[in-house]
């Protein structure tokens, strides 16, 4: 039932990409998403989606389970797609009857989906490949400087590892909820929108009291075992850049480079 | 006998399509009989819990497929199915939502478009079976204790009446005492009601106490099926597969090593202590 969202999850792997360092994936895609935002070029974009196409075969992601990731985004973006082939002025295409079609909605159609698109793939691509700990951890790292300026920067990265680490916990427990009321002869998501938002009472209200139940719980497994905070703490694992890391680095500035040069001079 | 559950060839998977597939059941084939009492065994991640969420259509199988009482889990009518197979899963008390006992039972009823007067006869009943008291039944389920929540928990199963009553480890974090009442009373409901009873239990105990008919499971797949003795005699068997048999007939076979004329295939306590017995009996003489 609810076990079907397949986007962001990550699968376990080896390959180049799996063994980057978490913090240069971080950076990376951060940039890269910045970099997307400002192409303005077709073929830019083009080879953009072409490359992370490439790092999905590297990463031995199959590009059926990516698919199946981003086809709820689809309808998303054939709804972008039509409003900006429709409802963009410009050097008029084809117009039939009252509607028209003009070039420029055309191009920024192509341009808007194919950014999007590509913005999903690269970031997912990220999560497929690194465990949400590692990411947690690479966040930590990366926000440390942060910390001079007395920002709890890993009492934030904790929160986000437990709520991070319990997002299956409670994706289990919401199926076997479910699972138990419908066999009392619930019938969830169904009827008008009262009934249907009535229908998740029996799940969301278990859920709840579970949930803090469990808080508690990991709030006295945390105490017992001394923690204390991020202070003089140190790390199981100790994240290390290596020269895997300076490569891809070094292949992603000047793929990037190439990029803007694409876009100014072509 | 008449089959009221019929599974043909049935598969199952999780995550199809994904490279995170697991086969959880692989052509399973079963039929279990009106007013059976079934247990089924195996180790965690065998297809136990998979297996019993087939049974009222919770899970639809990939291949094969599943008849009860003559109803496709396929078909349309989920519901009434749903009404006729009672599933008590593990650590049922975790289903308790309303604010009092009585609403929570009364839930599945209101579900299924009960009449007043009926809901309130049923739950009577019910409530009487379960020894929960009128008191308890206006409480909050959150203030009961564990074995309180359970009873509860499980009447609200129970009121629909069905037919067919799954137990995933109905006992798992109860009392001695708990377990024992909990047994009871679903021994009653099987002898007096002709229910047909399917067990999932980790303790050997307790399935050679209350079951007449074992299946074992590993990796999707049944591997042994039949009577209580039958089963608990292919010890090596069950002892490959991290099962092993109650602890009485451990004992029983040790004083076997000492004295043959003792008989090991003993899988009770009332049993072996009629055995003991005889013999103290017998060298007295």
């Amino acid at each position: 039932m609810i076990k079907d969202i397949t986007l962001g999850q990550y699968l376990p792997g080896n390959s180049v990409i799996h063994r980057l360092d978490p913090r240069t994936k971080l950076l990376m895609t951060v940039s890269f998403m910045a970099v997307l935002f400002v192409l303005n070029s077709i073929l830019s974009l083009l080879i953009s989606m072409v490359t992370v196409i490439i790092c999905y075969s590297i990463a031995n992601i199959s590009y059926k389970y990516a698919f199946k990731g981003i086809k709820p985004v689809l309808y998303i973006i054939i709804f972008t797609v039509i409003l900006n082939v429709f409802f963009t002025s410009g050097e008029p295409l084809l117009v039939w009857k009252f509607i028209t079609i003009s070039k420029e909605g055309v191009n920024s159609a192509i341009l808007v989906s194919l950014r999007v698109l590509t913005l999903i793939t690269s970031a997912s691509i990220m999560t497929y490949t690194t465990t949400p700990i590692m990411l947690t951890d690479a966040i930590e790292k990366l926000f440390k400087p942060l910390k001079k300026i007395k920002v709890p920067v890993h009492e934030m990265a904790m929160m986000m590892t437990i709520a991070l680490r319990f997002i299956p916990t409670l994706i289990d427990e919401t199926d076997k909820i479910m699972k138990a009321q419908a066999a009392r002869g619930a019938d969830i998501g169904t009827g008008n929108l009262l009934q249907r938002a009535k229908s998740f009472i029996p799940i969301l209200d278990p859920l709840f009291i579970s949930s803090f139940k469990r808080a508690d719980d990991l709030a006295i497994a945390m105490e017992s075992r001394c923690y204390r905070g991020g202070e003089g703490r140190t790390s199981m694992r100790v994240l290390k850049f290596s020269t895997k890391d300076l490569l891809a680095f070094s292949v992603f500035i000047l793929f990037t480079v190439i990029l803007f040069v694409l876009q100014f001079f072509v | 006998m008449n089959n009221i559950i019929t599974l043909s060839n049935v598969s199952y998977s999780y995550n199809k399509g994904t490279p995170l597939e697991k086969k959880a059941l692989n052509q399973i084939s079963l039929s279990i009989g009106k007013g059976e009492f079934v247990a089924i065994i195996g180790h965690t991640g065998s297809g136990k819990s998979t297996l019993i969420q087939h049974m009222n259509g919770l899970l639809k199988p990939d291949v094969g497929s599943i008849i009860i009482d003559g109803q496709d889990t396929k078909t349309k009518g989920l519901k009434e199915l749903r009404k006729k197979v009672g599933i008590v899963f593990q650590y049922p008390e975790h289903q308790l939502f309303e604010e009092s006992v009585y609403k929570d039972i009364e839930f599945g009823l209101l579900k299924h478009h009960i009449p007043e007067e009926e809901r309130k006869r049923r739950i009577k009943e019910t409530a009487s079976i379960l020894e929960l008291s009128d008191d308890l039944l206006e409480k909050s389920p959150y203030e009961l204790s564990g074995g309180q929540k359970r009873r509860a928990a499980i009447a609200g199963i129970l009121v629909l009446q069905p037919e067919i009553l799954v137990l995933d480890e109905p006992v798992a974090g109860l009392d001695p005492a708990g377990c024992k009442e909990l047994f009871n009373i679903v021994l009653q409901l099987h002898r007096v009601k002709k229910i047909t009873v399917i067990l999932v239990s980790h303790s050997m105990e307790i399935v050679a106490d209350y079951a007449k008919r074992i299946i074992v499971m590993e990796n999707g797949q049944i591997t042994m099926d039949g009577f209580v003795d039958e089963i608990f005699s292919r010890e090596d068997e069950l002892r490959a597969i991290n099962l092993s048999v109650p602890q009485i007939t451990k004992l029983m076979q040790l004083l076997n090593q000492k004295d043959n004329t003792i008989n090991s295939k003993i899988f009770t306590v009332d049993k072996a202590y009629e055995e003991i017995c005889k013999k103290v009996k017998k060298n007295h003489d």
